[in-house]
């Protein structure tokens, strides 16, 4: 018998809001969350803006010692992970922990600690042979991201299968898509799965700036990330993350549980292509979206709206828009399309699950978030962007995709959980 | 930017290239170089943005985002380059 | 359900690069641990590792020199010599049929190191376009999949030292699912001066400055481990499908997995190995056999007494009073993070096929850890099932099956 699988809790640490209402709020308010980045001075690079989290560590019930010792985007997964399991409404004697596993997807994992103890031990980059003695004791914490999987795991009391998925910027799904097949086959019947980053950093600034993917528009901070727009020039570095309780579908029946939606169908494509470019065709994103798809057994034309990577490069727009095309034929041009990347950036390997849970929030709010600062959309981009206001749909079908650094190309769908399965 | 750099000719911005872009064993440089379109010599737009880092540093040269992405051969790059550097003949 | 094979194998290995080079030295005994010279290692408490030296230039594309780190060019090394192996290389499986599964632990640290030194030393505009991929935890699937051209479904994992066998239970996940081949495994290191002091930074690694006192598991005198870079590539095929394309040989078979996570340390209550005990079990149960099927055992063999014990009093409570053979080919190379368990299955399928079980060097058996270590020279023995154990820091659990190839 197929198990399928459904989420029933969700948490969010996001540009704009900690928790998943004032992230929900500032969606459909078509609210942007960019601006010039205070955590630390930014001016020597080339683009100085970015999608900060206002998060207080303290505030959210972090221990001092936890706080010291942990990486920001271990943190947000800590407090995301809580928000989650708490929105479940399982209770902790509900969890049978060898039936419950973890997923955290992260693109860069503990970065920016990394670099700042980096600069202690090489004593501000003088020294190529670094200082043993300045390393903190728990240096191999942030050398191996999957302590952050293992963190959220003893939070929550999962001793099943814990591992961290990093495949750069698509690490947000397929760490949901990853937990998904853990649950269908039988290993788990719950999973804590989402994604972190925080990755503000002068190392990640430098390396964007090298490649011109981050936006210059720093003279407009607020309007700076613009996908599918004419003058868009980058994507906004942003940082967050969201996790969900997800439970095989009997399992979350069965304690009577709320289910945001059912996740149908996901799959996963390289393009075998670039490191950092994209064809034009969008090939293999569209081989993704056909095969999530036929997963969910959905056809094309019963998709309702479309969560796109939407990150305001030219190239990603293009290729994008080429691969919906292709994967939903004319019902494309008749389904809103929608960057949320627009208000709260690109926070890496964390926006995959950012935007699942915006999907999930879509469902069940039944409106459609908008895709800001779209005024004057590139003519090679002519799908329906949800410009600049939300709009109110029955969502019954939604697709969600990501598209990432070593040419991988994910996408999931949602559906009502009701209709999931074959 | 280095003040002791050489003069920044076809030779020296082929050299550079390779250093910063490897070179493509399908396509070793010799003879004229300078309109062969990079594709061809196997470098993509990555190759040209690590060539800008160096050009840059080296020689103050910045080049903007649709020059990075549209030059299509060391020539054009060559001229890019030497508009900003006065000294160069 | 068909069973899912190993059609392809390639191995990057201190002691030898590529799976013959590999398989003779280990027959051999030869270590390839060694004082580092990747730096001068003077100034760090541990001074030992397995390093593996070469010059890239003649062996990959000039184009990928610039952009890739030291552990990412192994890894394409070790995936070219798989796909070889499994005789896949000339486009006859569909290219959105061949997937990437790899497992990671720290990245192209290496890379890295270089350019927070750039940044930090010199300025931002130092910093080289390459560091936005070539340092990151998925550089390895997303290269292998460019150079061979593969589109299928891939993925990363990283569950430190545990994460290379999850990687291939993925990969065996994918191809249940319909995907024709999957290359998967995991090459991993971080030889500079910033990876070293990270993986010595919690006070795990031997100090001993003669290999042959070193990373001495399950020994009374273990006082640590020694880190090695290297680690496996192989392929893997639905059996049906690589009979019907005509798959030159099947290597072995991965017949079972499972992984599972300890809970929080307490030093109120130490490991016992539960956690393992119960992947292990579990592993079996995914393979149909019985502990009494399994012929020999390769061990993670953490090196540190207490991590030791652990894992003894999971491999005894599992095997029982049966003195299961239990190898450690790993004291040659050093532990090599997410690239150890794909080679202990390399290794594990070699020794099936060949009838010989490696031993384990540098090392004297404390008896009251109650294990059958293979040590000194290989043991002869017609095995025809492996149970291979990692673990990860943070208290990763995983463990693997494999099978004979007929």
């Amino acid at each position: 018998m197929h198990r399928d699988v459904v989420i029933s809790g969700i948490g969010v640490v996001s540009p704009g809001g900690i928790g998943v209402k004032p992230f929900w709020d500032l969606l459909v308010s078509g609210r942007t969350a960019t601006r010039t980045i205070t955590r630390f001075d930014a001016s020597p690079f080339r683009s100085t803006v970015a999608a900060e989290c206002d998060f207080d560590a303290a505030a959210e019930g972090l221990d001092p010692e936890d706080v010291s010792r942990l990486d920001r985007a271990t943190q947000f997964a800590l407090v995301a992970a809580r928000q989650a399991l708490k929105d479940s409404g399982l209770a902790p004697e509900e969890l049978d922990p060898c039936r419950t596993g973890v997923t955290i997807g992260s693109a860069v994992g503990c970065t920016t600690s990394l670099e700042r103890e980096y600069v202690a031990v090489s004593h501000a980059g003088r020294d190529w042979l670094v200082d043993p003695d300045r390393a903190v004791p728990h240096l191999y914490d942030y050398y191996v991201p999957s302590s952050m999987a293992a963190e959220v795991a003893w939070a929550s009391g999962a001793e099943g299968p814990v591992q961290v998925v990093s495949t750069g910027c698509t690490s947000g799904l397929d760490s949901v898509g990853h937990a998904v097949r853990l649950i269908e086959e039988g290993v788990s019947d719950v999973m804590i799965a989402g994604a972190t980053d925080a990755p503000i950093s002068p190392i990640t600034l430098a390396c964007f700036d090298a490649i011109r993917a981050t936006t210059p528009r720093n003279d407009e901070p607020t309007t700076a990330s613009r996908p599918f727009d004419r003058t868009r020039n980058g994507f906004v570095l942003g940082e967050g993350c969201a996790v969900f309780v997800l439970e095989e579908r009997e399992h979350a029946r069965a304690r009577d549980a709320h289910v945001y939606a059912a996740v149908g169908g996901f799959a996963s494509r390289c393009n075998a292509y670039h490191m950092t470019g994209l064809r034009p065709d969008g090939k293999e994103m569209a081989a993704a979206i056909a095969a999530a798809l036929d997963e969910a057994g959905v056809a094309p034309d019963a998709v309702d709206y479309v969560n796109a990577h939407g990150s305001g490069t030219k190239q990603n727009d293009r290729h994008e828009t080429a691969a919906f095309k292709r994967a939903l034929g004319d019902h494309a041009r008749r389904t809103p399309v929608s960057s949320i990347k627009s208000m709260i950036g690109h926070s890496l390997g964390a926006i995959g699950s950012l935007e699942i849970a915006a999907c999930a929030l879509a469902m069940e709010n039944g409106a459609i978030p908008p895709t800001a600062n779209l005024h004057d959309p590139d003519p090679e981009c002519d799908l329906d962007y949800v410009p600049l206001v939300a709009r109110e749909a029955a969502l019954d079908t939604v697709l969600t995709v990501g598209s990432g650094f070593g040419g991988f190309q994910s996408a999931m769908v949602l559906t009502r959980p009701g209709r999931v399965g074959r | 930017m280095s003040e002791h750099m050489p003069e920044l000719t076809i030779d020296r911005l082929a050299r550079v290239m390779r250093e910063c872009a490897g070179e493509d064993e399908a396509a070793a440089f010799d003879g004229d170089i300078a309109h062969v379109p990079l594709a061809e010599l196997g470098y993509d737009s990555l190759a040209v943005m690590e060539t800008a880092v160096r050009l840059q540093n080296e020689y103050g040269v910045h080049l903007t985002d649709d020059e990075i992405f549209g030059v299509e051969s060391l020539a054009e790059l060559l001229a890019l380059a030497r508009r900003q550097i006065p000294a160069a003949s | 359900m068909s069973a899912v094979a190993v059609t392809g194998m390639g191995v990057v290995a201190p002691n030898g690069l590529g799976t013959e080079a590999y398989w003779k030295a280990t027959l051999a005994a030869v270590s390839g641990i060694g004082r580092i010279t990747r730096f001068d290692p003077e100034r760090y408490p541990a001074t030992l590792a397995g390093e593996v030296d070469l010059d890239p230039t003649d062996r990959l594309p000039g184009r990928l020199i610039p952009q890739t780190d030291h552990s990412t060019r192994l890894s394409l090394l070790a995936a070219e010599e798989a796909i070889r192996d499994a005789g896949i290389d000339a486009g006859e499986l569909p290219d959105d049929q061949v997937g990437v599964v790899t497992a990671s632990s720290a990245g192209g640290f290496e890379f890295g190191h270089r350019e927070l030194d750039k940044l930090w030393r010199k300025g931002p505009e130092y910093v080289s376009a390459y560091q936005s991929f070539a340092w990151f935890y998925a550089v390895n699937t997303g290269q292998i999949s460019i150079r061979h051209g593969l589109r299928g479904p891939s993925g990363v994992l990283v569950a430190d030292q545990a994460g290379g066998l999850d990687a291939i239970a993925q990969a065996r996940r994918l191809v249940r699912r319909g995907v024709s081949a999957v290359l998967t495994g995991a090459v991993d290191g971080s030889l500079c001066p910033w990876g070293w002091i990270a993986q010595s930074s919690g006070g795990r690694l031997s100090g001993a400055a003669d290999p042959a006192l070193a990373y001495r598991p399950f020994d009374a005198e273990a006082d640590g481990y020694v880190p090695g870079e290297g680690g496996a590539i192989l392929v893997l095929e639905e059996a049906d499908g690589a009979r019907a394309r005509g798959a030159e040989r099947v290597r072995g078979y991965v017949l079972g997995h499972a992984a599972t996570f300890d809970r929080r340390p307490d030093s109120a209550a130490p490991d016992t190995g539960r956690g393992l005990r119960r992947a292990v079990e579990l592993a079996l149960d995914d393979s149909g056999l019985r502990p009494d099927d399994i012929d020999v055992v390769f061990a993670d063999a953490a090196g540190t007494p207490a991590l030791d014990r652990a894992e003894a009093a999971a491999l005894t409570a599992v095997f029982g009073d049966r003195p299961v053979p239990v190898s450690v080919p790993k004291t040659m190379t050093g532990r090599m993070c997410a690239g150890a368990g794909p080679l202990d299955v390399v290794t594990a399928l070699l020794a099936i096929e060949s009838g010989q079980i490696p031993p384990a060097v540098h090392t004297s058996p404390a008896a009251h850890y109650g294990l059958n270590l293979v040590v000194g020279r290989p043991l002869t023995l017609a095995a025809r099932t492996a149970l291979i154990v990692a673990r990860g820091f943070h208290g990763f659990n995983s463990a693997m099956v494999v099978g004979a190839a007929d």
